[in-house]
């Protein structure tokens, strides 16, 4: 399969998943229990005249699948409904919030891939205390969940030391910076070990193999060998563990906003779950599954670039 | 650990000696995790559920080891009596999500084929759902809670673990030894549950062992955001949440403890996977 090929077929396939999703969250809510006419209302009686309006404006008589198509073709123009509970455009709510949700979530990948796959390289191509020590520490950070993280920070950098605020945005850039560094630790830290962990084991890997002891008995200089035989074939597995935990990152961001109290659509989506704000739901959803969907196409296409004989081999089924 | 030694056969015993003294720590923390999370309830020093507002944030004093909690409850008491749901939960999604996906696996490897591409399509639409986004998810349609929250992380689940699966039993699927007994006329079923599931089994506990640790992250985070168990009932992530106002009043043991709690089972849980997965992946026979 031609690399063209392979990136078109990824990109069809990418579509049909993310529409198939789109029907999954769509109908998951539409068969919640209550009906949409007493969440508008807020439950309460409404004369018969704004019955109608409601049930016209929202295509509420028409049937599950055209109700689907209006969600959808709206969606795809921006448009996801009315929040009810803020009475405000969801998408206009989305707006607002997302470049805190983006931003934590960049800074942590950007501590992620500075941190997680600088260890990992160095322990990885010298054994010693220092090998260890980064195996001790990766195995307990590992496991230490997003939320225990942020309460230890708060605990330590925040109220002990006071170097960093312990909740809520910034209001300038470089604020917003201070304000992101102890989420942003929180949301990398379990993260940033599991491709520490990977990292070294995929450049032990490539160091063991008999090319690389080959270049090394001819004497070419170890920073060539480094750079040309084991990290350049280390780097298809640091780059799918790094695509994957930073795609997951996503989702555990709305843990960490919580923690932090940031004004996050992760928080603001389980918010919106709370108290069943319908719309808001699904639209934060449809745009999470989408985030994530392509974090992970784009890891895939990074693989293929970096070996193109992974796109070859990557047949129809 | 007596009882635990006595009662485990003399092979898993020199299994669990193999995976080194981390091992058997891991395997420790695991039991009295495990015991906790039986007798709990009865082994809390106090009602972990009785409020006494005049001892709120109240340090560690004469009997109260850890203290209170920002409700004047005994933090210990709660620690124990919240193993129970901390625990139970992850091990109800890893029964689910590991039975479900060793059926799809096995199915797709044996029967090849169609069979093989409608599941790991239908695998490939849940792989686009984040767990702990399906749970939120699940908690807007079902209303918060424990149940709705633990299925949900099943589906979620699911892809990871019948991937791996599903390489394995198609390993196993190749082997002459199948083939041999399909010419003899062995049903299907039995050959899968007799030969295929019995051989990737290893794996199979391995898998269920690394699920249990992310199943355990997740659920604790979804009781954290409130989606899941609903306090009063005690439960680590319930703790943190409820108690996180303390860090900034100077009291940060009871959300700490409850943290440290998850934490080190967490740990033991990830050790054990990672040995018992180099186990399974090292060449049998």
């Amino acid at each position: 399969m031609t690399r063209g090929r392979f990136v078109a077929r990824r990109l069809v396939l990418l579509a049909a998943s993310l529409l198939v999703a789109s029907f999954v969250i769509f109908a998951a809510l539409y068969l919640a229990p209550g009906t949409p006419l007493a969440a508008l209302s807020g439950g309460q009686p409404l004369p018969p005249g704004s019955v109608q309006v409601l049930e016209q404006r929202y295509h509420l008589n028409e049937s599950f699948l055209a109700q689907y198509w209006y969600w959808l073709v709206n969606a795809l123009h921006g448009n996801l409904g009315i929040s009810i509970t803020l009475r405000e455009n969801v998408s206009t709510l989305i707006a607002s919030r997302i470049w805190t949700t983006a931003g934590l979530v960049l800074y942590a990948t950007l501590i992620i891939v500075v941190l997680g796959i600088g260890l990992g390289i160095v322990s990885g191509l010298r054994s010693g205390p220092l090998d260890t020590s980064v195996l001790v520490v990766t195995a307990v950070s590992a496991a230490i969940p997003a939320f225990v993280a942020a309460i230890a920070l708060i605990m330590v950098f925040a109220v002990k030391l006071g170097w960093f605020p312990a909740l809520g945005n910034g209001t300038s850039f470089l604020s917003n910076v201070r304000h992101f560094t102890l989420p942003a630790i929180a949301l990398a830290v379990a993260s940033l070990a599991i491709v520490a962990r990977v990292t070294r084991a995929a450049v032990r890997a490539e160091g063991d193999r008999e090319h690389v002891q080959t270049a090394v008995s001819r004497g070419i200089p170890a920073r060539y060998v480094i750079q040309r035989h084991i990290l350049r074939n280390a780097a298809i597995p640091i780059t799918t563990i790094t695509g994957i935990t930073t795609a997951s990152l996503i989702a555990v961001a709305a843990v960490v906003e919580v923690a932090f109290s940031l004004n996050g659509l992760g928080a603001y989506l389980v918010q919106a779950a709370e108290s069943k704000d319908i719309a808001v739901v699904q639209g934060i959803s449809l745009l999470l599954v989408t985030a994530f969907v392509v974090v992970n196409l784009l890891t895939d296409l990074i693989c293929a670039a970096l070996d193109p004989r992974l796109a070859l081999r990557d047949s129809p089924r | 650990m007596a009882a635990a030694e006595s009662s485990a056969s003399r092979r898993g015993l020199a299994r669990l000696r193999s995976t080194g003294p981390a091992g058997i720590a891991s395997a420790a923390v695991i039991a009295v995790a495990t015991f906790a999370a039986l007798f709990g309830p009865l082994l809390a020093p106090y009602d972990p559920d009785l409020p006494n507002l005049s001892l709120s944030w109240a340090g560690p004093a004469g009997g109260h080891l850890l203290g209170y909690d920002f409700e004047g409850r005994d933090v210990l008491s709660r620690l124990a009596a919240g193993a129970q749901s901390s625990l139970l939960g992850p091990l109800v999604v890893v029964i689910l999500s590991v039975t479900a996906g060793t059926l799809l696996a096995v199915t797709a490897a044996w029967r090849r084929g169609v069979s093989d591409t409608a599941i790991s399509s239908g695998l490939n639409i849940v792989f686009a759902f984040p767990g702990i986004l399906l749970a939120v998810l699940a908690a807007a349609i079902f209303g918060a809670g424990l149940p709705a929250a633990a299925i949900a992380l099943s589906i979620a689940y699911l892809p990871y673990v019948a991937r791996v699966l599903r390489g394995a039993a198609l390993k196993e699927r190749g082997q002459p030894y199948i083939a041999a007994l399909e010419v003899q006329g062995a049903p299907a079923t039995a050959i899968c549950l007799r030969h295929v599931v019995p051989n990737i089994g290893p794996l199979i506990v391995a898998q269920a062992t690394i699920l249990f640790g992310y199943a355990m992250v997740d659920l604790a985070a979804i009781s954290y955001l409130g989606l899941g168990v609903q306090p009063p009932t005690a439960n680590w992530g319930v703790m943190i949440s409820e108690n996180q106002d303390g860090l900034l009043l100077g009291h940060p043991l009871p959300a700490v403890a409850a943290g440290i709690c998850i934490v080190t089972v967490v740990i033991a849980v990830n050790v054990l996977g990672e040995r018992l997965f180099e186990q399974a992946q090292a060449p049998r026979r």
